[in-house]
Order: structure tokens, then C-alpha cells, then sequence
């Protein structure tokens, strides 16, 4: 993970913190509604999961905000940061992804999707969205499982195995380093993403408040939301 | 006495600030007011006077009773630097002190209900779930944590040694006015230095149930409810809506219990187990610790009925 942040020539990362202490002199603006988003890598199969919680700093507001969204059949992204950004990013995103079906004619890869989104963010280089995605999913041709995360000004950063976002994300890393092992069947890959997800969540005062968890097959997506801590 | 960046800790007498705390407007029954609205002038002069006799006792006995003595920063205005370090936002540096908090105490016909939630957070990092926040300071007298949990119990802590020395010395026990007055004194003393607390002294002593309210700021205010912390705008919410002063004691503590989850529900800086605590004529009793999860789901189910 560390090595492919290196390779990648780390352009949008050396931003991302010049950026984090210029916007973090009150506080991170990717921190004020609180968001934690977990991808993770399966055999055959891929999970993303999300907590539910939309906040305004310190006041729990709602605990059904959507964090994830599915971009095709086997392809979810998952946007975490400025709530506000969260939904404009969606709804570019869905656009992109439309036009490229009807240009197309045929279902956008998880790669592709990563370099849509990458030149998305990048569109708006010196004024960014402030949200940090992460994308999950399967080769539409090949069923090969795809995970992924950016910066917030598009830095692509493709994983071997799970990718972490959000204001949980140190606690978050902490769990997936110690419960991930490659070539999870679905039921246990869905088992581990809860509880790195949940577990996580519960030492972060800002995200939480339930969660909802894909788990993508190349013949199903099972979708479940997950009895959490309320507080 | 010690001395603190070259001043004096000042023994003031009753000391208001511009800025009080958020505290519960609202009419008491007669019965209640009655009794111990006139009492509060009264009350200062005599927790005064307990006070004054114990100063002369101190002088006596020399370093039993002197103020603790810090270390303090070696720098022009030590106040100053700790804040650029601890409490200001331009600051690279970020040390982060505990400070979300919901903490409840409030007067009804059968005593004083103590509830309290157990979280400890440094920034959005959630640092403990089981804190303990009411400080029992001894079988008579109860004190609750809100600000800087170092500031609370180590105060508190001092404030419990000090009312057993006056306990020795005096063969009773201290009243709560009292005991209250010399926390706000002891705090005062290192006002603008840093100090954050937001505290309850309550118990029972010969005047019956006692709450009072004490801050760092030197606030202190005699009540029949308080709310302290990030949460206590919530609690203030639920707590007024379902008051009643002859509430049954598990009516009242379930009300607390109840005032508290709500708070931990909406507030991301409370959370973890409601503690209730009930101070009655024999003095406190520990009633319950609940896990605010079972609270949420019981309650939710609940609804459904």
C-alpha cells in the first residue's frame, strides 16, 4: 500500500498535505460532517462498506446518509468527506458514467472508472471537492476484483488489498492491517469488512452510527446494514 | 502559600464572570424555592465563615493546608503558551485535553439525581468508553467531570482531602456550600492559566440536599439543576421536558438515564455508559451503569409497542 503511494510519483499526496495544514487551521473541512469508508479485495468477490452518520461537527443530524453509490452493475464508489461534495461527486460521476454508456455501449471497468474519477477531481485542481472516494469492484469482462482510492484532487492509488478513507481512517488502517487475508470466500470477507468497519467506527467520535456493506459478486451484489453503536 | 508566576493564588470571596454557564431557567415548586431560594445569601456568609475559621487553622498548621505547588512554564506569560498549545487552532502543535462531556444533576422531592455519560475524547479520537465521571469525593458528597479530566480529578481529589481534614479538625462533616466554595476558591486561584473544569458539588448535609455548580472560570452557582458539557443542551431538552418534583426515585433516576442517552445519541463527543448516582439523607448510592447500546436498541424496541 505504502510502496504504491511512493510509486504513483505522489504529486496529489505531497499536495494533499500541504493542503491538510492550510484547511486544517480551524478544522479539516473533510472532517466536518465525519465519514469512514472501508473497500476491500475477496477471491472473486470485492466489499465496500460505509458508516451512516451525517453530522455537523459535534451534532449527530441523521443516521441514513448515503456514503456509497452504485455506478454499475459490479462497480461501487464509496465518498467520504463534505457532505455537500459527497452528493455534487455522485451525481458528475453518474453523469460520466451514463455518457460512457451511451458512447460506449457496453459497462465501464473499475479501472476506467478510477481515471474518470481521478480527471474529475483533477478538473477542479486549485478549488477541490473535498472528498476522498474509494472504488470497489469487478472487471465487467474478466470478474477480476478492482479496489482503489484517491485524493481529493485525484491521485490514483490502486490496492492489492483494502483501501481506507475518512476520519476513522488511522483506527480504520489499525484493523484491516491486522483482521485482511487474501482470497476471502463473500460470507467471510463480509464478516471481516463489518467488524474493521464497526470496530473502527467505535474509536472515532464522527462516523458511525450504523453501516451499510456491499459485497459484490460477479452474479450479485448483497447488500446489508449493519446493527451498530448509536453513540 | 505558593506562589504562581509571581502572584499570589487569591483566596476571593463569592466571584461572578461574564461568563456563566448554560443553567436551567425554570420555576420550582414552592415547596423547594421556598426553602432554599432565601437561603442562598445566608448560605454564602455562613460557608464564608466555616471557611474563614478553617484559614486560621491553616495558618496554624502551615503545609498541611497550602495550595499545591506547580512547576510553571519558564516563559514571560505561561498562560499564554499553554494556551498556543493546548487550545488554539492556528497552532501546528496539537495537544488535545478532554473536553466533550455530558454530566446531569438535578433536585427532586426524594434527594439529588447524579447521571453522567463514561467518554473521554482528544479531538475526534474516542481515547475511552468507561470513564468514570462522577468523583465520589466521600459517602456524603458527589462531584461530576466535565473539561480537562487531569483538571477534575485532580482538584477534586484535593478537595477531597481537604474536606476530611476539616472533618478531623472541626468533628463534622462539611457542608456541600462549603465544601463547593473551597474547590471555586482553590480553582480560582489559577484563573486564566489554563484550567479547564466544569464540575457538580452535590450532597446532603444539615441544610438537606445541596447542588452547586463550579467552574474554572471561578463561576460558582447554587441550583436545583444543572446540565455540563458538549451534550448538556440535550439533556437540558429532555430533562425539562419530563420533570416533575415529586417524581418516585426510579422515575427520576430513569429520567437521568434517559436525559443522558439522548445527549450521546446526538453528541459525538458523549457516549459509553450512562452512570446514575442517587444522594439521599444516608448519602449517595451508586443505582445503575448502564451501556448506552442496550439503552438504544431497549428503548427503540420499546417504540415499537
Amino acid at each position: 500500500m505504502l510502496q504504491s503511494i511512493v510509486h504513483w510519483n505522489c504529486t496529489g499526496f505531497r499536495l494533499l498535505s500541504r493542503f491538510c495544514i492550510e484547511f486544517s487551521v480551524a478544522m479539516s473541512i473533510l472532517a466536518y460532517n465525519g465519514a469512514s469508508i472501508i473497500a476491500m479485495k475477496g477471491k472473486g468477490c470485492v466489499a465496500i462498506a460505509a458508516d451512516r452518520r451525517f453530522g455537523i461537527q459535534a451534532q449527530t443530524v441523521s443516521t441514513d446518509f448515503q456514503k456509497t453509490f452504485k455506478m454499475g452493475d459490479r462497480l461501487f464508489i464509496g465518498l467520504a468527506g463534505l457532505a455537500t461534495d459527497v452528493q455534487t461527486v455522485a451525481s458528475k460521476l453518474q453523469f460520466r458514467v451514463n455518457m460512457y454508456h451511451l458512447r460506449e455501449e457496453r459497462s465501464v471497468a473499475p479501472e476506467t472508472f478510477m481515471n474518470i474519477v481521478a480527471n474529475v477531481l483533477y478538473e477542479k485542481r486549485f478549488g477541490p471537492f473535498f472528498i476522498e472516494p474509494v472504488i470497489a469492484g469487478l472487471d465487467p469482462v474478466s470478474g477480476e476484483p478492482f479496489v482503489a482510492a484517491t485524493d481529493l484532487i485525484g491521485c490514483p492509488d490502486v490496492a492489492d488489498d483494502f483501501a481506507v478513507v475518512g476520519t476513522a481512517s488511522e483506527q480504520l488502517y489499525g484493523m484491516c492491517e491486522s483482521m485482511y487475508e487474501p482470497n476471502l470466500e463473500p460470507e467471510d470477507l463480509f464478516e471481516v469488512v463489518s467488524q474493521c468497519l464497526m470496530n473502527g467506527c467505535d474509536r472515532d467520535a464522527i462516523s458511525g452510527w450504523g453501516a451499510v456493506v456491499h459485497i459484490i459478486e460477479k452474479d450479485k451484489v448483497t447488500t446489508r446494514t449493519l446493527k451498530a453503536r448509536m453513540d | 502559600m505558593a506562589l504562581v508566576n509571581g502572584r499570589r493564588p487569591l483566596f476571593a470571596g463569592l466571584s461572578s464572570t461574564a461568563t456563566a454557564p448554560i443553567t436551567a431557567a425554570r420555576s420550582t415548586p414552592a415547596s423547594v424555592s421556598g426553602r432554599y431560594a432565601a437561603l442562598s445569601a445566608e448560605d454564602d456568609a455562613m460557608a464564608e465563615s466555616e471557611l474563614s475559621g478553617l484559614t486560621e487553622l491553616n495558618q496554624q498548621l502551615g503545609a498541611m493546608s497550602q495550595l499545591p505547588v506547580f512547576d510553571v512554564p519558564a516563559v514571560q506569560d505561561p498562560a499564554a503558551f499553554l494556551h498556543a498549545y493546548t487550545e488554539d487552532p492556528h497552532s501546528k502543535v496539537k495537544i488535545h485535553i478532554q473536553h466533550g462531556t455530558t454530566t446531569l444533576a438535578f433536585k427532586f422531592k426524594h434527594g439529588i439525581i447524579v447521571a453522567v455519560d463514561s467518554r473521554a475524547t482528544g479531538g475526534s479520537y474516542i481515547a475511552s468508553g468507561t470513564v468514570k465521571k462522577v468523583i465520589e469525593i466521600n459517602p456524603y458528597l458527589l462531584g461530576t467531570m466535565a473539561g480537562g479530566a487531569a483538571d477534575c480529578s485532580f482538584w477534586e481529589r484535593e478537595l477531597a482531602r481537604r474536606c476530611r481534614i476539616y472533618e478531623l479538625r472541626n468533628k463534622e462533616r462539611i457542608s456541600v456550600a462549603a465544601a463547593s466554595k473551597l474547590l471555586a476558591n482553590m480553582v480560582y486561584g489559577y484563573k486564566n492559566m489554563g484550567l479547564s473544569m466544569g464540575t457538580m458539588i452535590t450532597g446532603w448535609d444539615k441544610r438537606g440536599p445541596e447542588l452547586y455548580y463550579v467552574d474554572s472560570d471561578g463561576t460558582r452557582l447554587h441550583g436545583d439543576m444543572f446540565s455540563v458539557g458538549s451534550g448538556s443542551t440535550y439533556a437540558y431538552g429532555v430533562l425539562d421536558a419530563g420533570f416533575r418534583y415529586d417524581m418516585t426515585p426510579e422515575e427520576a433516576c430513569e429520567l437521568g438515564r434517559r436525559s443522558i442517552y439522548h445527549a450521546t445519541h446526538r453528541d459525538a463527543y458523549s457516549g459509553g455508559f450512562v452512570n446514575v448516582y442517587h444522594v439521599r439523607e444516608e448519602g449517595w448510592v451508586k443505582i445503575s451503569s448502564t451501556d448506552v447500546n442496550q439503552l438504544h436498541y431497549g428503548y427503540k424496541a420499546g417504540f415499537a409497542q
